[in-house]
């Protein structure tokens, strides 16, 4: 008996996840613990396993795929077994797909399952040309596709596959009757790989009057959050959307392709946290220009004895940790009720990784020495660039760090890492003229701004922490003594 | 105004147009001596006396058909049924010749009778004495179908359906019968045919309901404009001829409708009604036209299983959340 | 326990020699000598003088016998030339019922039928012009070519139709002689259905309420032997009159084959119900010489059959009469048959050449007040 394996739930705020990499094609054999797939959901890439023996059967979620909790990736079961039943009346498994045929160049393969495996369960194997037949409007990707070539196809399919799967995902009926396989001069690919290039459902789903208003409006709808079932875009997500500035009335520039990402689960997560931190939060920021010359040279002597490289965000790390044993105001959770002293000390480093940011948290980072600190920070920071860092390296974070200072950033303001109170930015070491003793020298500054939570700390707290933390880095050997080592 | 029971007032209308017209008579079960089931004839027999208001026998099909003649030959028959349960007994009379004499025969002749009587479920009645039959006589060319919910209403569109040169379908309920209302004391207050009433404005959701549910939609909101849901409640009164440019202008507005009919879902006005609205104002829809009807299944007699059978101001909560996208 | 019986057979089976309801032939064991599935009343034995009737009417008889018959036999014909469709229920054979009747009845009495009509109409206002652009569905026709073969009607003269459902138009009937009541202006209503709709309960219904009010309405089975396709005898049991004394109601058997009898027994009756406001109930026994509609192969019934009752052929029977009696001249009644030959040829020729209804009679008759339909809109480009 074929059985459904959904979007099994992978962190305790998981909405949906993207299927990174399935470690099976339809075919192979799986037995119960075997790993099948790799899910990226809005915390990390975790891993799905086989709970029953048997035979992959479909993969209804094809790679790159949002899938929401409880929606149908694969069914698995006898060799052979007739599915369409399983996934024919599937609100979850797709939009009625029609008839797909496939024509033209050699390997195109057509996987039609059956009726109602449509939207994104629609495959047309091979790197073939895609369009939408029976649709009213060309989605702007599927005409990319279908005016490019195979190649082309091969690597914009995992927009449209996704954009696809959103549909398909949802139970929508896709946009185009007939999914055809044409073309032919592309990329023979391997099937399943590519396979999702044709989907039929890739569109907007929009209510009727958002359609008209954001045409009205000179709003792109691809641009538009969907806040109705399914993400449909209702009238409120328009008038709370920002027309797209006029265009300047310029002699015919060239055309480029404007495309639409998908917004990937951790986009979403930043987006959500940092819109609420920045609009919740009532954030004040204060600067101060610290003197980094001793830093420097203690810096350049630890490292002639040291085996790990210290870095001078190591030291920041180390400073900040020190500073907030002293001021424990700044080290703490705004909950509303109450305010929450932190009694350790867990210091997140922001990390910025190919498409976005991640906040591996040192804990304890009061208690550790400059060596371990280095050391916990490049493996977690190897790690959020990988996307295997755990939940719980992310998680229970009391002070954040966010470092541009490598950008040539001179000075920057960070938006509060909730629920912490504060972060501090920290800006780029500049050599600058400095007057000593009546005299100008060549000097070492570095100017840090911190981004604090006015609920809890007032501005002379602020500035407290920051006094503590200038004499910290100015005078780095304070950081041994305070600390007994 | 005077405050009349809904059965008074369309006892004040009959009676009115009797008084008006000599061609007008009465005829049905227990309307003459026992002054009507429901007493919505109460005096008349008094006042009019035997040749206008005539008792018939259990006999439907016969004194339907004796109503659809003598409108033929110049009279103005108001035909009472207990139940439009019962009149499907005369269905061959309503929608074979009331409603396709004139055409057939080329018009010829006309047909100005008013069948009348409550409609849909009355309480735990059963399956047989619970049916809407609204939407099944609207479907024929050539009916009218009335159905009002307020006295007032019924006053003004009794005599209107009694002065129509066309057959008409006049439906009432038991359970409204006693309900009070503030009824125009105007001389001759007429009501015109295919008209609706907004009965409520609001600007959030459109909510179209005929009869006793407009009575539970104002039940409904009440509560949704606690929670800041305005609702504009559409009565059409009339199924047909239906007032879609009213429903329509509403629907403009709020770009959301909800269409409460107690009937069951398969090809009534609630589908007719959001067919149109898909049709004429698809590009004014923020979400698609949600309805609540009886389910797909007869009336049980079990009060548990009967309330859950009912379409109640709950599920019209839960379909207004639905399409202004809320909770 | 109950008696068991070897073949279960529901309805009677079979040809047989039969009054209704009762075999007299086969079944019972007797030899008949003709299997008839009515059995006819003696005719009466008066002359024309006796039964009221002048010369000058049984002139008019014998040209409404002769129209009736032609006009169907033409319209037949123009039906299998396929000059119209929808069904052809031909009246041929009854003629004597319709004639006789018209004559018995005042012009403002009314008459209601059900859809073997074409006789009524041409009795009773419509002309053959509008009788046969009807069956061609033009224009011109009496209803306007909306009704076809089943809806002729004169409403304004008091013929109110045919109507296509079996017993439907029997409450209609009686509802049209509850108005004559209510406006007591004298109009008796006669209410003509056949064998069939005897066993429609819109007949028991009716027929207790005008018995119960006294409507001034005679109720009237043209007996055509069958019930489309089946015998009376197998579809209803008893005597078809008696229906009548379980409403206690006044009824008549009558011969409907002779001309005489029919208008002789119908004026004494509509004199009554004009005199008494009674209704009654009336079986005019006669028979349909063609199928129920034109597509029946007639297997039910024997050619010796047809051919017994052809020999008292209403049309035959009454132009003998008048030859015999000298009430016309040979030449005449050629001249009055030519003329009607060419009256049916000429309504031929005014069917073919008339409009078809234009386009927006579609929408046309509906309402009597203010017209609506439904999304007209969708229907207009």
């Amino acid at each position: 008996m074929a059985h459904k394996i959904e979007m099994p739930k992978l962190s305790d705020t998981m909405e949906e996840g993207v299927i990174v990499k399935w470690n099976v094609q339809e075919g192979d054999r799986v037995e119960a613990g075997d790993i099948i797939a790799e899910v990226e959901t809005d915390k990390a890439t975790m891993e799905v396993e086989a709970f029953d023996p048997g035979t992959v059967l479909k993969i209804v979620a094809k790679e790159g795929d949002a899938v929401p909790l409880g929606g149908i990736i694969v069914v698995i079961g006898e060799e052979g077994e007739n599915i369409d039943g399983l996934l024919g009346d599937g609100a979850d498994s797709g939009g009625a797909g029609g008839a797909s045929t496939g024509s033209g160049g050699s390997g195109n393969a057509v996987d039609v399952t059956g009726p109602g495996v449509g939207g994104g369960g629609t495959d047309v194997a091979g790197g073939g040309t895609g369009v939408a037949g029976g649709a009213e409007e060309f989605d702007p990707i599927l005409g990319d596709l279908q005016g490019g070539a195979g190649a082309q196809a091969s690597t914009r399919g995992t927009a449209a596959s996704a954009a696809g799967a959103t549909n398909g995902v949802s139970g929508a009926t896709g946009v185009g009757g007939a999914a055809m396989g044409g073309g032919g001069n592309g990329v023979a690919a391997t099937a399943g790989a590519l396979a999702t290039a044709a989907a039929s459902g890739a569109r907007v789903k929009a209510s009727p009057l958002a359609r008209s208003m954001a045409r009205e409006r000179g709003i792109d709808l691809a641009t538009v959050r969907g806040s109705g079932p399914d993400g449909r875009i209702v009238k409120a997500d328009i008038e709370s959307a920002r027309a797209g500035a006029p265009a300047p009335q310029v002699a015919q520039p060239v055309q480029r392709a404007t495309e639409d990402i998908r917004v990937s689960q951790m986009r979403k997560v930043i987006a959500k946290r940092l819109s609420e931190s920045k609009f919740t939060n009532p954030h004040f920021y204060e600067t101060v220009d610290i003197d980094m010359e001793h830093a420097t040279s203690t810096r350049a002597q630890l490292n002639e004895i040291s085996d790990v490289k210290i870095s001078f965000n190591d030291m920041i790390v180390k400073a900040c940790a020190t500073a907030l044993r002293k001021h424990p105001y700044v080290n703490s959770s705004w909950l509303g009720d109450t305010i929450r002293m932190h009694g350790d000390v867990h210091i997140a480093v922001a990390v910025a990784v190919p498409d976005g940011l991640m906040t591996p948290v040192i804990r304890h980072a009061d208690q550790k020495p400059l060596s371990q600190l280095s050391k916990e920070t490049r493996e977690l920071a190897g790690l959020a660039r990988d996307k295997r860092l755990q939940p719980d390296q992310m998680e229970g974070s009391t002070f954040t760090i966010s470092n541009l200072g490598m950008f040539g950033i001179e000075e920057f303001t960070a938006i509060i890492n909730p629920p912490n109170a504060a972060i501090l930015a920290v800006g780029a070491i500049r050599d600058v003229p400095v007057v000593k003793n009546g005299q100008v020298v060549p000097g070492k500054r570095m100017k840090v701004t911190l981004s604090s939570d006015h609920r809890i700390v007032d501005g002379a707290k602020a500035a407290e922490f920051l006094s503590t933390l200038r004499n910290l880095l100015q005078n780095p050997l304070l950081m041994f003594l305070s600390e007994g080592v | 105004m005077a405050t009349l029971q809904f059965r008074e007032a369309i006892l004040a209308g009959i009676d009115e147009e009797m008084a008006r017209d000599e061609r007008v008579f009465i005829m049905g079960e227990e309307v003459a001596e026992y002054n009507g089931a429901y007493k919505v004839t109460e005096g008349l027999l008094e006042k009019y006396g035997f040749k206008r208001v005539i008792d018939t026998p259990i006999s439907e099909l016969g004194f339907a058909g004796i109503g659809v003649g003598a409108a033929m030959n110049g009279l103005r028959p108001i035909v009472e049924f207990m139940t439009f349960n019962f009149a499907v007994l005369a269905a061959d009379q309503i929608i074979n010749h009331a409603s396709k004499a004139r055409y057939m025969l080329g018009g010829q002749l006309s047909c100005p009778v008013v069948f009348r009587g409550p409609n849909a479920s009355a309480g735990q009645l059963g399956a047989t004495h619970s049916v809407a039959y609204d939407s099944m006589y609207a479907h024929f060319p050539g009916l009218t179908v009335i159905y009002p919910s307020e006295p007032d209403d019924a006053k003004g569109l009794i005599k209107s359906a009694i002065r129509s040169e066309d057959p008409v379908l006049f439906m009432e309920s038991e359970q409204m019968y006693g309900m009070k209302g503030e009824v125009s004391d105007a001389e001759d207050y007429i009501i015109p045919i295919g008209k609706a009433k907004v009965k409520r404005q609001g600007d959030d959701v459109t909510v179209v309901a005929t009869g006793k549910m407009v009575h539970v939609v104002k039940q409904a909101a009440v509560e949704l404009a606690k929670n800041g849901v305005e609702v504009e409640l559409i009565d059409p009164m009339t199924i047909k001829p239906l007032d879609m440019e009213t429903i329509l202008t509403s629907v403009k507005k709020t770009n959301r409708c909800v269409v409460v009919d107690e009937a069951h879902p398969f090809g009534g006005v609630a589908a007719e009604v959001g067919f149109l609205i898909q049709r004429e104002a698809f590009d004014y829809l923020d979400a698609p036209v949600q309805r609540v009807t009886l389910p797909d299944v007869n009336a049980p007699f079990s009060k548990k299983l009967f309330d859950l059978w009912f379409p109640d101001a709950k599920q019209v909560v839960e379909a207004v959340n639905a399409v202004t996208y809320r909770g | 326990m109950a008696t068991k019986h070897k073949d279960i057979i529901f309805a009677p089976v079979g040809i047989d020699p039969t009054k209704n309801g009762k075999a007299t032939g086969a079944a019972s064991g007797k030899q008949s000598p003709l299997e008839k599935s009515v059995d006819l009343p003696a005719p009466t034995a008066a002359n024309h003088k006796e039964a009221g009737l002048s010369k000058a009417q049984l002139h008019t008889m014998y040209e409404q016998i002769y129209l009736q018959r032609r006009f169907e036999e033409r319209a037949m014909q123009m039906y299998q030339k396929g000059k119209f469709g929808g069904f052809l229920h031909l009246y041929i054979g009854q003629e004597a019922v319709s004639t006789g009747t018209v004559h018995a009845l005042n012009d403002d009495d009314d008459i209601i039928t059900a859809y073997r009509d074409h006789g009524w109409g041409l009795v009773r206002g419509v002309t053959p012009n509008e009788g046969m652009a009807e069956l061609f569905g033009k224009a011109t026709g009496c209803s306007k070519g909306k009704g076809g073969s089943m809806h002729f009607a004169s409403v304004e003269n008091h013929f109110w139709g045919g109507y296509g459902i079996v017993g439907g138009h029997i409450p209609i009937g009686g509802g049209i002689a509850f108005a004559n009541k209510y406006q007591q202006n004298g109009r008796v209503t006669t209410c003509f259905f056949g064998d069939g709709a005897v066993d429609q309960g819109a007949l028991h219904e009716t027929l207790n309420i005008c018995q119960l009010w006294k409507l001034p309405c005679i109720f009237v089975v043209e007996n055509n032997g069958y019930s489309m396709g089946t015998a009376a005898r197998r579809h209803t049991v008893n005597e078809i009159h008696e229906r009548a004394k379980g409403y206690g109601m006044k009824s008549a058997i009558i011969n409907g084959m002779d001309l005489f009898s029919v208008y002789k027994e119908m004026k004494a009756i509509a004199d009554d119900v004009r005199k008494t406001s009674e209704p009654w109930f009336v079986e005019i026994r006669t028979y349909r010489y063609r199928g129920h509609s034109m597509s029946d192969p007639q297997k039910y019934r024997t050619k010796e059959e047809l051919a017994e009752y052809q020999k008292i052929d209403p049309l035959e029977k009454l132009r003998g009469y008048l030859l015999e009696n000298k009430l016309m001249t040979e030449k005449a009644v050629k001249d009055l048959e030519a003329k009607i030959d060419q009256q049916v040829l000429d309504a031929i020729d005014f069917a073919e050449e008339s409009p078809f209804p234009e386009n927006e009679a579609l929408f046309e008759d509906m309402y009597a007040g203010e017209p609506y339909f439904h999304d007209k809109g969708n229907f207009e480009s």
